[in-house]
């Protein structure tokens, strides 16, 4: 075994050591009763050559971005990745290195952390950031959890354009925690409706949940909606599925937010089949210490030179305890590497040219799909790069057909609620030519006649 | 003794700091469609001080900050409990196939049958190797996973009629175990374990009643010790109609050799960055699937993998599941970083893994064992213990933690477990040399005399690494969590 160095001589001389016979005595303390008595039934051992060939054919059953042209977004996005990133994250000081516990030998994670908190709370505009969370969905959850905390509230308002898997992942995370999920409807336009909003406020509410952009694409009025939950005492919450955007949106902190969350994967991360992507987490300073997770500060050593350090520890499990802000002890370390490294490389300009990229990429695409017969946007509002259809006829019948011709078409909304039959979420990023969108608009034509 | 030789180490600014006006490290395709604008109301003033650096700057940076930083390709790496062993280079290179990196999580399960089979055949090990019928891959990391046992076992409970109220935590468990009870709305009720280290069957039967929803226990517990009792345990804790939930963090010390789900076990998380060789990444990701009985199979978070005459697909109909854990389905780069190492080591290649990290922490253990106290001495398994009780010169397990640095060495998990008084907690792994394990521990000898001899040596380490000592206590009362243009 390549991995295992030890020779029988080895193993003879370390048995010596420790005064046994054989490697069996050193199991003693394992009973009979719970020993298992024959092989493992496993696949295996295979050679690094047999390993690859038969990996490669599972790969090769999939229908890689690479091969087809893709209008799927949904929380998972497919953006360019330049290739400094993968080279840098290969780095193997960074991969095999674990959580920073000791900072002397770890201050290329921990700068980097603080790098990455800063980047996420200019992008935010937010003044804290922490290491951050599993991914979107949780790291909302998360966040509601952090607002029923400060607030000591137990409504929670969560808008109908958060991404539905955001929405379950809150449910899940509070399920056993006695507090009044409600949601809040969208109107006609795709947005959270404030007035619904205003109706369902009180006294008693810790916080509201809307997207930005929200699941239908749509750039919500967070100004409006916050000012309401400010005005009722609450805390709002922006919950950001596709962070592109906020290279030309205003930022979620100017709008009013406290708590700004959401899904980093499009920061240079493969998309990989959902997972793993980044959670990002940024809120006031005021929440400061009662923000989940790791955070990394600066400080000086005995010299008087600076560095970096985990802090603000005595709000994690592993002090303490079931008083914790949360029970999270990994974070996503290497993914936030990611994304740090993908936004310093996109920087400034490049955050800005690439988020209107995506915003003319999919406002054409809209009108093109539009203009077919039979074909009308779900929605009025102004969208980022995704936006909704109505689309006649058989909707699961035409993607498939689509796919024969190498297209990922869309997310039919049926899939996370069968009201939005016919519905279908249609993505454009900078990565979709114009003749990639041309050739979906002809195939949706072709489709719909 | 030391395995340090001279380097050059170099000063790197924050990324901030290089930041020139005009300066990009970025270009994309001329715009191939008419432009478009948001009203100005939308749009966002430019970002003051969001870098503006060139490729050959960012390459630089991070290429310079990687150096700073101590891996497991570049040394020991005995952090207990984290099982730090070689991460294979091969699963790197499967993780990045273009069928694997670039697939999307709503492409039809039909463009996503290699995905699926591969989960599913995942599923399918992880549950022959801890001997449960059902697992599920969804959750990002252990606590995580401990999360999602903890919500099925609750929900099972509320299946039954009665939520309880209580859990009982062994003093020897993990620390993310009593804040994940408290998510769930449970009590935590600490256990001890005896003076052995380990947890008596006759302290489990005294405090277990029917408002005790579970135990949370580790085995091999954070004390390196099999739980000897953990049937009978299982037996007490069922009888009052309570669920045992495992942490599987130290399953490095027993594939092949035992199954918790033959123990009596009813819940587990596997952590694929420990036991399955995936890379820990600075933090994380991590992943944490979570194996469970057939009582508990339905409260499952969704979607599952199943496969039905040769075709894979994700189920969602499960009505009595706790949810979902995340968005999508998993860490699924890390799922496939965690079957190829399955694949590769075999049903063999996994038991003699255990065997060997088994192995490797004893020989530590002998070595070690009177130059440093050991609290406990029943028989090790993947980890041991030791305390700097007997440390002379008034010196402590810090100060051995940071003259390990000096050495070459990452140190060890330090001050947990909690019941042990300045805990150095060792564990090896099975990819690490005798070799390499004889220089560890003639360092560590070292550091004994050295105590002894010249305690202001350890207390003034490191002094080899790019920082001496930081001042977490000032990082605290007065944090600086970001830059600022300003700053």
């Amino acid at each position: 075994m390549r991995y295992i160095p030890h020779t029988p001589e080895d193993i003879r001389q370390m048995l010596e050591a420790i005064g046994v016979g054989s490697v069996e005595e050193l199991f003693s303390t394992v009973p009979a009763s719970v020993r298992l008595d024959r092989s493992l039934e496993l696949p295996g051992p295979f050679s690094e050559a047999e390993l690859l060939r038969e990996v490669r054919k599972l790969s090769q059953a999939n229908a890689g971005l690479d091969h087809y042209s893709s209008f799927l977004g949904g929380g998972a996005y497919n953006h360019f990745i330049p290739a400094v990133v993968d080279h840098l994250v290969s780095r193997s000081e960074f991969y095999t290195a674990y959580t920073p516990y000791q900072p002397e030998i770890s201050q290329g994670t921990l700068q980097m952390i603080f790098e990455y908190q800063t980047l996420i709370c200019q992008l935010t505009g937010m003044e804290v950031a922490n290491a951050s969370m599993y991914d979107g969905a949780t790291a909302c959850a998360e966040a509601v959890l952090m607002a029923v905390r400060s607030t000591r509230k137990k409504r929670v308002l969560l808008s109908a354009g958060l991404h539905p898997e955001w929405r379950q992942t809150v449910e899940t995370y509070c399920r056993y925690l006695e507090l009044d999920l409600e949601t809040v409807a969208v109107d006609a336009s795709g947005a959270t409706d404030a007035a619904a909003l205003a109706g369902a406020l009180g006294k008693d509410v810790a916080c509201v949940v809307a997207g930005y952009p929200n699941f239908f694409g749509v750039i919500e009025n967070l100004e409006a909606l916050f000012a309401l939950a400010a005005e009722a005492g609450a805390l709002s919450v922006a919950a950001v599925q596709e962070p592109v955007a906020l290279g030309l949106l205003r930022s979620p902190g100017e709008l009013g937010a406290d708590i700004v969350v959401g899904e980093g994967q499009s920061f240079g991360i493969p998309v990989s089949y959902g997972g793993p992507g980044l959670g990002f987490f940024a809120s006031k300073q005021k929440l400061m210490r009662t923000l989940p997770g790791r955070l990394v500060g600066r400080t000086q050593d005995l010299d008087g030179k600076p560095g970096f350090v985990l802090t603000l520890a005595t709000r994690e499990q592993h002090i303490r305890r079931e008083k914790a802000t949360s029970n999270i002890c990994s974070n996503q370390g290497l993914c936030a590497l990611m994304a740090a490294i993908y936004l310093c490389l996109v920087g400034k300009r490049g955050l800005r040219d690439l988020a209107q990229q995506n915003l003319a990429k999919a406002r054409y695409a809209r009108e093109q799909l539009c203009a077919l017969p039979g074909v009308t946007p779900a929605h009025s509002a102004l969208t980022f790069n995704e936006f909704v259809l109505n689309v006649p006829g058989d909707l699961d019948a035409l993607l498939e057909r689509l796919a024969a011709e190498g297209i990922l078409g869309g997310i039919h909304l049926k899939r996370f609620d069968a009201a939005m039959e016919g519905q279908l979420l249609v993505c454009v990023t900078e990565q979709n030519s114009r003749e990639e969108i041309d050739a979906l608009v002809r195939a949706i034509a072709g489709g719909v006649k | 003794m030391t395995t340090v030789a001279r380097g050059l180490i170099q000063e790197e600014k924050l990324i901030f700091e290089h930041s020139d006006p005009g300066r990009r490290g970025f270009d994309l395709p001329p715009l191939d469609v008419p432009e478009a604008k948001l009203p100005e109301e939308f749009v966002r003033e430019e970002i003051p001080g969001f870098p503006e650096v060139s490729e050959v700057d960012v390459v630089r940076h991070f290429t310079r900050l990687s150096t700073w930083n101590y891996g497991v390709d570049g040394g020991f790496y005995p952090l207990g409990s984290c099982t730090m062993k070689y991460n294979p280079k091969i699963n790197e290179l499967l993780c990045r196939l273009p069928g694997f990196a670039h697939i999307h999580p709503y492409a039809p399960e039909a463009l996503s049958q290699g995905a699926l089979e591969l989960m599913y055949r995942l599923q399918q090990a992880l549950g022959e190797i801890s001997g449960f019928p059902a697992v599920t891959l969804q959750p990002a990391a252990g606590a995580h996973g401990e999360l999602a046992g903890i919500l099925m076992i609750r929900a099972w409970h509320e299946a039954k009629g009665k939520a309880r109220r209580k859990v009982l935590i062994p003093d020897t468990a993990h620390g993310t175990n009593p804040a994940t009870a408290a998510m769930c709305g449970y009590e935590v009720v600490p256990v001890a374990s005896d003076a052995d280290g380990i947890l008596k069957a006759e302290t489990v039967r005294a405090l277990m009643d029917e408002d005790v929803a579970a135990l949370m226990m580790t085995n091999p517990n954070t004390l390196g010790l099999f739980e000897s009792d953990v049937k009978e345990i299982c037996d007490i804790v069922h009888e009052k109609g309570g669920m045992v939930y495992a942490d599987g963090a130290n399953l490095n010390a027993l594939m092949g050799i035992a199954r918790p789900g033959d123990m009596g076990i009813d819940v587990m998380h596997f952590n694929l960055h420990k036991t399955f060789s995936t890379p820990h990444g600075g933090g994380g990701p991590g992943s944490g699937p979570v194996g469970v009985t057939a009582e508990l199979a339905p409260f499952l978070p969704v979607p599952l993998v199943v496969s039905e005459q040769g075709r894979y697909r994700l189920e969602s109909d499960l009505p009595q599941s706790i949810g979902r854990m995340k968005a999508f389905y998993g860490h699924f780069g890390v799922l496939v970083r965690a079957y190829a190492y399955i694949c590769t080591l075999g049903p063999q290649g996994l038991r003699h893994a255990s065997e060997m990290a088994v192995l490797a922490a004893n020989y530590v253990r002998a070595r070690l064992e009177g130059a440093y106290h050991l609290p406990y001495t029943g028989r090790s398994m993947h980890e041991v213990v030791f305390s700097d009780r007997d440390l002379a010169g008034g010196c402590a397990t810090l100060d051995v933690a940071k003259s390990l640095i000096d050495r070459g060495f990452h140190p060890p998990t330090i001050y947990f477990p909690l019941v042990v008084r300045g805990a150095l907690m060792i564990e090896p792994t099975e990819t690490e040399s005798k070799e390499v394990l004889d220089e560890f521990c003639d360092a560590m000898l070292e550091i004994a005399r050295q105590a002894a001899e010249d305690p202001r040596q350890l207390k003034d380490a490191p002094v080899r690494a790019k920082v001496r000592r930081l001042d977490e206590a000032a990082a605290a009362r007065k944090p600086v969590l970001r830059w600022t243009p300003e700053s």
